[in-house]
């Protein structure tokens, strides 16, 4: 039995100079929900990027057992479902139908195959009604929704998101915790909204100036209030 | 998560850093009028502009291979120039026969050409020259201070403002797009699809970038209104030039007069 996400000191370093991630490690157990926190600029983002080999750094990277590197690309890329922060980079394609399906088309699936995959994703974010709408006029939260269908349609067995609720109203933030709650898949998500890490994730991992500074349960971690204060982080209420 | 190689600007404490960005800015431009007034053929002369240029980027630190390696962005240009080989009437070389073509070089065109060439050459060099040792907003205010117009200053100055923020837009899409660029877990299916597919979705983006970026000036035109612009650009006044930087002006304008002046004389 592998594990989803295997990271052994893994260091990278922008061009410039910036140095983002140091000695980072870190395992994900199948179906584990985990939260990735700390203030801006910590590296989370830098991080996800590694998940699916688009930045590639020293240390190692193993993605449901296989390790992240120029030959397991195409696979990796189908077994990470990567969710960025803004829909508007995600959603590319004009329609939302073109863009649920492209992760399925580029695999070269049957059109039968695809068909069925946009169906299912966008029915497993209660979005089936908007396969012919245009992306570009949706709603935040419409928008977030379709992103993550198309990845969905990928069938991937972890699910990366980044800042998932930034930006959404109270119902739409509402709405997605509920679908990320029933959402049956390894999750890894980076995040600022603490009242979402307390309700939807048993564990949260604390990144800062490129360390894993904390690791552990958050119910016990939340409690820790010089720990948060140090990462800039807030207690929910 | 940025762009960083469009910045051609290159940190530096040498003398040419120094310099005011007005005096750099009008030697460039002098620079480069006077050679592209230097008649064909004048060898020498452009032997004395190329050391001339090859020296500053010596004192500049930048070092030479660095600025050959940015020079080679003259090369498309030069094949601008190409038809001169075989349109210059003169000497001919020799005949090529392509069917009922028959294509001749000659001499005066091979002359006409390697001047060109050179020329664009040693020009692109004095430009990489400025842009390393200048930064960006500093050229801009020297701009405004030599009286190019406000209004153009204006717009190259927000062009390059926001290049960089739709660069780091496209390079976001194209990150996107590779993350769910992906093989299937059977084998057996090609991976890609059909190039129509595929050019479709690179039409969508640019399209997608297309209409971001009319969205994005709307708003920053907005964001201006409501700081209270009313179209005119106004920016704080610039110091006087102080003698040395009229001494600078007057060394390097006068070499390429001089230079200038020697082209005739030996063209004649």
């Amino acid at each position: 039995m592998h594990h989803s996400i295997e990271i052994e000191s893994l260091t990278f370093s922008y061009p410039d100079g910036h140095e983002a991630l140091n000695d980072v490690s870190l395992v994900i157990k199948p179906c584990e929900k985990v939260a990735l926190v700390g203030p801006n600029g910590a590296g989370k983002s830098t991080l996800i990027l590694h998940l699916n080999g688009i930045l590639s750094g020293s240390g190692s990277v193993r993605v449901c057992g296989m390790k992240v590197g120029k030959e397991t690309l195409g696979r990796v890329r189908a077994m990470v479902g990567l969710v960025f922060q803004s829909p508007d980079d995600q959603l590319f394609s004009p329609r939302v139908y073109d863009d649920v399906a492209y992760g399925p088309l580029y695999q070269g699936l049957p059109l039968q195959t695809v068909q069925e995959r946009v169906e299912e994703s966008l029915a497993a974010v209660a979005m089936s009604d908007y396969s012919q709408r245009i992306s570009h006029h949706l709603s935040m939260g419409e928008k977030k929704r379709i992103a993550i269908a198309t990845v969905l349609s990928m069938k991937p067995e972890v699910l990366v998101l980044d800042e998932p609720t930034a930006g959404l109203d109270p119902r739409a933030r509402r709405s997605l915790i509920n679908l990320l709650h029933e959402l049956p898949l390894t999750m890894l998500v980076s995040t600022h909204d603490m009242p979402l890490v307390k309700d939807l994730f048993p564990r949260m991992v604390i990144l800062d100036q490129g360390r894993v500074v904390a690791d552990g349960q958050t119910s016990i971690l939340m409690e820790d209030k010089e720990l948060l204060d140090a990462h800039g982080l807030e207690r929910p209420f | 998560m940025h762009i960083h190689f469009l910045d051609p600007y290159q940190r530096g404490h040498s003398p040419v850093h120094r310099t005011d960005a007005r005096v750099k800015l009008v030697l460039s431009v002098a620079f480069i009028l006077t050679t592209a007034l230097i008649p064909i053929g004048v060898w020498p002369i452009y032997v004395l502009l190329f050391a001339m240029v090859i020296s500053l980027v010596i004192l500049s630190g930048l070092g030479v291979g660095f600025v050959f390696k940015r020079a080679a962005l003259a090369f498309p240009f030069v094949l601008a120039a190409l038809p001169l080989l075989f349109t210059t009437p003169g000497l001919q070389l020799f005949s090529l026969t392509l069917g009922t073509w028959e294509i001749t070089m000659t001499l005066p065109g091979v002359e006409r050409f390697f001047s060109i060439a050179l020329k664009s050459w040693i020009s692109v060099q004095a430009a990489i020259l400025l842009t390393a040792t200048t930064q960006f907003p500093d050229i801009l205010t020297a701009m405004r201070a030599v009286r190019v117009p406000r209004l153009l200053v204006a717009i190259i100055g927000l062009m390059w403002r926001y290049l960089f923020v739709l660069a780091d837009e496209a390079l976001r899409l194209i990150r996107a797009r590779s993350a769910r660029s992906g093989e299937a877990d059977v084998p057996g299916h090609r991976k890609g699809g059909r190039i129509s597919w595929r050019a479709q979705t690179a039409g969508g983006m640019a399209g997608n970038l297309f209409i971001r970026s009319i969205e994005r000036s709307e708003r920053i035109y907005v964001a201006m209104l409501s700081r209270g612009y009313d179209g005119e650009v106004r920016t704080m006044p610039h110091p006087k030039l102080e003698v040395s930087n009229w001494i600078e002006l007057i060394i390097g304008g006068g070499i390429l007069i001089l230079l200038l002046v020697l082209s005739l004389l030996i063209w004649e």
